[in-house]
């Protein structure tokens, strides 16, 4: 696979949470509003990039029975960092997200990229296969997200866009969009658009 | 009395998959058939069962702002919490090594039907978010850590035997449109047992 293919194929023919599967439990979590969806695929997007940079600089030295917690040891490291790191400067965002910085540990996206791709391959198309899978795991966050937030709370990003006036005539924002159960449907639906458009990935 | 509350709030109100959403990856995967998905409920329950009061013992007497005072007086104002992501997961990693060895030798079969997953519920957020909870939460004692375990693991359980159940029967007797069949639909069936969930909401005992 050429690098181009490796970093844009996760983007929508192979995306990590539609596609993959990987990674739920964040998308459903962290999803209520927008901003700490975006804080957290930024968190996601490093420290896949870099446990896959650190473990494919190392993948010839460790041991294939104890490649779990080698992998696993690493990616708690940079987690700490993250989480520390955001607990300094993004205090608000860090108590909205609570204990799902430190769940980036368990992330599947990430044990499933360093198995299947940082374990056999060079550092740098590692890198760049990190950041493809992070941006693409980014991609479906903010999209559930921006509607989770538009349609629950009637703003984005903490300003309110849906105009007086239509309160006034009687809307209503959907409380509905804010129970967790929701975050799964949105996501059903992102699946269902995405796979009427790719026919090769629907199920028999 | 609080503690068989807790471990009933731990099944229904807090369930691990409808309310959290934790331990999904797993729970989509290998929620296909009843069996396996029992065989995999039962081992998420049994590890929640005995990490949760271990790292329990380890936040309390280790690792928490001055944890370590019981050794001596000069260690009261150490505060070792940054290393609790990295103690836990450690604690759950070799946990679940400690399973898979025992289940390997004493039910080959569930060993064989579980495959990839057995190794991958030290990766399952289940139970690092099960430990993380109970770090947020201060619970009084080691046996509240067990029920609140105990009952995250029973609910998890409960969850994905019920969903394995559903999918069973859509997969033989529904007509679903090609673009939702497999994942899509798990998850709407899901978000809908979810919010039959929510009707727990408030129960006491």
């Amino acid at each position: 696979m050429s690098n181009k293919s490796v970093f844009f194929n996760p983007f929508s023919k192979n995306n990590p949470v539609i596609v993959q599967i990987l990674g739920i439990c964040s998308v459903l979590a962290v999803t209520v509003k927008l901003e700490p969806a975006i804080v957290m695929s930024l968190s996601v997007i490093a420290v896949l990039a870099f446990s896959n940079v650190i473990i494919s600089l190392i993948r010839n030295t460790i041991p294939t029975n104890i490649r779990i917690i080698v992998q696993l040891v690493v990616v708690a490291g940079l987690v700490v960092i993250v989480s520390q790191l955001l607990e300094a400067y993004a205090y608000d965002v860090s108590k909205q997200l609570s204990v799902f910085i430190g769940l980036i540990i368990t992330n599947c996206i990430l044990m499933g990229r360093l198995e299947a791709f940082a374990m056999a391959n060079k550092p740098w198309p590692s890198f760049l296969d990190g950041v493809g899978n992070g941006i693409g795991y980014a991609i479906i966050l903010v999209i559930v997200g921006f509607f989770r937030e538009l349609l629950g709370s009637g703003t984005l990003l903490g300003y309110q866009v849906v105009p007086d006036c239509f309160y006034e005539a009687g809307y209503v924002n959907n409380g509905l969009m804010i129970l967790p159960p929701m975050a799964l449907v949105t996501v059903a639906c992102i699946i269902w658009v995405h796979r009427s458009f790719n026919r090769d990935l629907q199920e028999k | 009395m609080d503690n068989l509350n807790l471990f009933i709030r731990s099944i229904f109100i807090d369930n691990m998959i409808f309310a959290y959403f934790l331990g999904m990856c797993s729970f989509i995967a290998v929620s296909k058939n009843v069996k396996t998905a029992f065989g995999l409920g039962i081992a998420v329950t049994f590890m929640l069962t005995i990490t949760l009061p271990i790292n329990y013992l380890l936040e309390t007497y280790v690792l928490r702002s001055g944890a370590l005072a019981w050794l001596s007086p000069e260690f009261a104002d150490v505060d070792l919490s940054f290393l609790s992501l990295i103690v836990f997961i450690a604690v759950i990693a070799s946990m679940t090594q400690l399973v898979e060895m025992v289940v390997e030798k004493y039910a080959p079969a569930l060993y064989s039907s579980l495959g990839i997953f057995l190794p991958l519920i030290a990766v399952n957020c289940a139970i690092l978010g099960g430990s993380l909870f109970m770090q947020q939460r201060d619970f009084g004692s080691v046996w509240t850590a067990v029920c609140a375990g105990g009952g995250w693991g029973v609910g998890w359980l409960l969850a994905i035997t019920a969903v394995a159940a559903v999918r069973e029967r859509i997969a033989q007797y529904s007509n679903i449109p090609g673009p939702l069949r497999g994942v899509g639909i798990t998850f709407i069936i899901t978000a809908l047992m979810g919010i039959a969930f929510m009707s727990f909401l408030g129960i006491k005992i």
